[in-house]
């Protein structure tokens, strides 16, 4: 039997600031759907601890607990005593893979192709976007449809193809220079990351950020080729590569020089906010982890901050509601900001979503790896979509953007037709300013 | 003294304590017959046996108590509740009921590989009855879901527990919850008018109706609210609810003293106000409560008080007016109103989280209840001060004025067994010192294991005895809950 490491390795004090309350029960998504409290943040917790007590052995049973667990850190909003789930969860998954316990090649494969292959290379990673993209312009997918080729793939496999993001034209490099700068003097400076899949297939919202940015004063340095910020490595279990990519983000960009660096998407953000912590015992990495964390800012809580201009122009939407990215809510505390982004628009009335901040079933991968229970999920948002009548959703996350997108397509006769980000509604009013006029979603 | 159960062995002792009281005491863990005997009165599914599943049920919301079940079982019908008791007499296995686990008093930690009937699925309300201001709940509903329910055709049920966003209406009856209203409005059991139970034989009866009048016989359904599942599993109740009241002000007063803050207390009584919520909260607390919910509470008071008043609108801006000159005139350095119900409703919900507030602290968080008459509310507290400077311990002290409940928290680490028993002896004194007052060991969070050792000190020899052998009228074979209030 694999023996526990890291669980036991853990500040106990983390585990045992659990005090099982329970009054995390109700903001479960999993509990909420089986009221078994092993599906529940205090449950998965007290796991945890028998195991760090050395009173219960890492088994597959654990590992299935810990990946049902969406790590929308609902939890972590509700948790009067502040348990820091998030570190718990992320040493689970990693104790789990380093027991062995999950088995499957398959698994394997697509685990080691996909973290510590494609998502550990930038270029390899658009790479695969230009293949997909191609694949797509070709109408070859549509083709492979009609043959009914993915009939001949896993049912599971199959049942994503459809779910393939559109890939962007252009990616953010051919979108954004190096080195852009306000028309008045720049009284900020600022690096804008431009992430994974936002980068592939919403590079559009990349150029929004820049432009809102832009217009706000700020200087804005992008990179053109930028590592993975490595939240999916940390969310399962590869912790190594997780501080690898931190390095290497933290290497890239000449912090002293930056006033603020970046984030528009609420999974990145929270991670890239704790590299403090990834790298807290690296004696070469670990203060500069710490100036790292305190400079990335998300782009609502920026421009707030920064007191951004109200546009005088509208974005051409009328009514709008919001849905909040877990990982912005409950992972940075970022809730009030992208409303104030919103209700700044002039004309754009924000309805309020019920249940705004419970998980879509995006959840990084967790859509491709507990279908159901995604699935759950976002029939629940679509619901609460409907009642709000609106036309328009706004998010701020690629993976919120695309669940309730392919959600939205799929079901037909939905009063929402639309998914847009909050900056993009703020970039088209700024537009409109210039009577570039409202471009529309892309 | 207080019980801390932490290893296996501890609470093994406490089942034979248990078992040399009862003479037929149910000690038998569940055997792989019986659970397969469950599996075929209940769904498979219904019935779990795993390690992960087991350890996620070893504990409630009481600190530094734990102990693994032998099964966990769900039952969906009352009929259903009573097939496991049955299963569990014929094989002398204790039953322990436990609906959400947010307990304070250990009252549904399990015994070692007890059986767990957890009623959370049994969570259908069945008739809001608006002429007769009656609701029909099974046992596993939320508390909050039913005031929801209440509040969509204009009722109200009052009762309103710190943990009502997931405690279950079964198990408020079994331990007779509190909150935030009960000056005003009482406890559960101002709201309890009937009861559907299994007894520990398996006999299913319903006690109480929905007369507002009614004496025939024992009033039955009394003996079981506050039971803590000890004489009977609740499966279903009949709620009394009330009109909603129209208008509900909310307001802060600050204060750089207690016995200030109690002199209000005194004086809006005094000036025949009865409020909804008096609730007070001591520096650690505020800090601690502000430094979750972020509402902008000042932290620099000695005592901050959350007033509530509600009621028809006229009434309540009236009474509210009074309630903040005399805030003044006794002493608060500054009072203030709530914006408007949304702003109202954030305060309250911020008290209500001020227990697991505290938690932020220290890794061990122990709170206690304690009540004594209002009079001796301020003299109390100075009493918990002192103690917490002789015996060189962290205490953070909250609680409802109103009707003086206290909740004196102690912050500490179970691994510091040096401190743990310095905690001991603070409390033997708090106990004294409460029961010298002519109060009670706990106000609402309910006897179970926690405070077991200080009951009979309260209670007398008369009235503990009478309570034990009640439990042994009912209970013989010693099956429901058994070392939970008494051995």
């Amino acid at each position: 039997m694999p023996q526990a490491v890291l669980l036991k390795d853990l500040d106990y004090s983390v585990l045992q600031q659990c005090m099982h309350c329970g009054m995390c029960l109700p903001t479960c998504p999993t509990y909420v759907e089986t009221k078994l409290e092993r599906n529940s943040p205090r449950g998965r917790i007290s796991l945890l601890r028998a195991v760090a007590d050395g009173e219960l052995e890492v088994s597959r049973a654990l590992s299935d607990e810990m990946y049902y667990c969406l790590g929308c850190l609902a939890c972590q909003t509700a948790c009067p005593a502040g348990v820091k789930y998030a570190e718990l969860f992320e040493t689970a998954r990693a104790e789990v893979e380093l027991a062995d316990v999950n088995d499957g090649m398959q698994r394997g494969f697509w685990r080691w192709l996909t973290l510590n292959v494609i998502f550990m290379k930038p270029w390899l990673l658009r790479l695969v976007g230009r293949v997909l993209r191609l694949y797509q312009h070709t109408k070859l997918d549509v083709l492979m449809r009609k043959v009914r080729f993915f009939g001949l793939m896993p049912r599971s496999m199959a049942a994503l193809e459809p779910q393939t993001p559109r890939i962007s034209e252009k990616f953010s490099n051919e979108l954004i220079l190096p080195l852009e700068s306000p028309t008045t003097k720049p009284q900020y400076r600022v690096a804008l990351l431009t992430g994974c899949v936002q980068d592939i297939t919403f590079s559009n919202i990349n150029r929004d950020t820049a432009d809102v940015l832009l217009a706000n004063g700020c200087e804005v340095v992008t990179l053109p080729s930028q590592h993975c910020c490595g939240s999916l490595h940390a969310h399962n279990g590869e912790v190594e590569l997780a501080r690898e990519l931190a390095r290497k983000q933290i290497d890239s960009l000449d912090l002293d020089a930056l006033d603020a660096i970046i984030t528009n998407a609420g999974g990145c953000g929270s991670h890239l906010k704790a590299y403090g912590h990834l790298l807290h015992d690296d004696p070469f990495y670990a203060a500069k982890a710490k100036v790292w964390d305190a400079k990335v800012k998300d782009i609502h809580e920026w421009l707030v901050q920064i007191r951004f201009r109200r546009p005088t122009a509208g974005a051409g939407v009328s009514e709008v509601t919001y849905h909040e990215s877990c990982h912005l809510c409950h992972g940075q505390k970022v809730v009030n900001q992208p409303r104030q982004v919103l209700t700044s628009i002039p004309g754009l009335t924000v309805k309020e979503l019920p249940e705004s901040n419970w998980c879509c079933g995006s959840a990084g991968i967790y859509n491709i790896t507990q279908p159901e229970q995604s699935q759950k999920l976002l029939k629940r948002k679509l619901a609460n979509l409907e009642q709000t009548k609106c036309p328009v959703v706004a998010t701020s996350n690629p993976g919120c953007h695309l669940q309730i997108a392919n959600g939205l397509k799929a079901c037909g006769g939905h009063s929402c037709q639309e998914v847009t980000q909050p900056v993009s509604l703020l970039a088209q009013a700024y537009r409109a300013e210039q009577g570039v006029g409202a471009s529309g979603p892309y | 003294m207080i019980e801390v159960h932490v290893g296996r062995e501890e609470n093994a002792a406490l089942v034979d304590a248990a078992g040399t009281r009862f003479k037929l005491c149910a000690v038998n863990t569940a055997s792989a017959s019986f659970i397969q005997s469950l599996r075929q009165v209940l769904a498979p599914e219904r019935v779990l046996t795993s390690d992960e599943d087991l350890v996620p049920y070893s504990f409630d919301g009481t600190a530094a108590l734990k102990q693994r079940p032998g099964v966990v079982v769900f039952p969906l019908t009352t009929a259903e509740v009573a097939a496991c008791v049955k299963l569990a007499r014929d094989n002398e296995v204790p039953v322990v009921t436990r609906g959400s686990g947010t307990g304070l008093s250990g009252g549904s930690v399990p015994l070692a590989g007890c059986l767990v009937i957890c009623l959370v699925k049994m969570d259908k309300i069945i008739e809001l009855d608006e002429k007769n201001l009656t609701l029909r709940a099974q046992s596993g509903v939320i508390t909050k879901e039913i005031d929801d329910a209440c509040a969509k055709v204009g009722l109200f049920y009052p009762p309103d527990p710190g943990s009502m966003k997931i405690s279950t209406i079964g198990g408020n009856v079994a331990e007779n919850s509190g909150g935030l209203r009960g000056l005003k409005y009482g406890v559960t059991r101002d709201y309890v008018m009937g009861i559907e139970v299994v007894l520990p034989d398996g006999t299913q009866t319903f006690l109480g109706n929905k007369c507002v009048k009614d004496v025939a016989g024992y009033s039955m359904k009394d003996l079981f609210v506050g039971s803590e599942g000890t004489l009977g599993i609740i499966t279903e109740v009949i709620l009394k609810v009330l009109p909603r009241p129209k208008a509900r002000k909310t307001m802060l007063a600050l204060y750089d003293s207690m016995e200030k803050a109690a002199e209000t207390i005194s004086a809006i009584i005094a000036a025949k106000i009865i409020p909804c919520t008096l609730e007070f909260l001591d520096r650690m607390t505020v800090q601690c409560v502000e430094d979750f919910a972020k509402i902008g509470l000042p932290t620099d008071v000695e005592a901050l008080v959350l007033m509530e008043t509600d009621g028809h609108p006229a009434v309540v801006e009236e009474e509210a007016a009074q309630m903040m000159a005399l805030a003044k005139a006794n002493g608060a350095h500054d009072v203030r109103a709530a914006a408007d119900e949304a702003e109202g409703a954030k305060l309250a919900a911020a008290r209500r989280n001020a227990f697991s507030a505290l938690a932020r602290i220290r890794p061990t968080t122990i709170l206690e209840d304690v009540t004594v008459p209002r009079s001796e509310l301020a003299r109390m507290v100075a009493f918990i001060d002192d103690v917490a400077k002789r015996h060189r311990l962290l205490i953070g002290t909250f609680g409802h004025l109103g009707d003086g409940n206290l909740h004196p928290t102690f912050l500490t680490n179970e691994r510091d067994h040096e401190e743990m028993h310095r905690i001991e002896a603070a409390l033997e004194e708090i106990v004294d010192e409460t029961i010298r007052l002519g109060g009670t060991v706990t106000g609402e969070h309910g006897v179970g294991l926690a405070k077991k050792g200080f009951l009979k000190r309260q209670l007398g020899e008369g009235s503990y005895e009478l309570m034990r052998s009640i439990k042994r009228a009912l209970d013989p074979q010693g099956l429901l809950n058994p070392g939970k209030i008494f051995d």
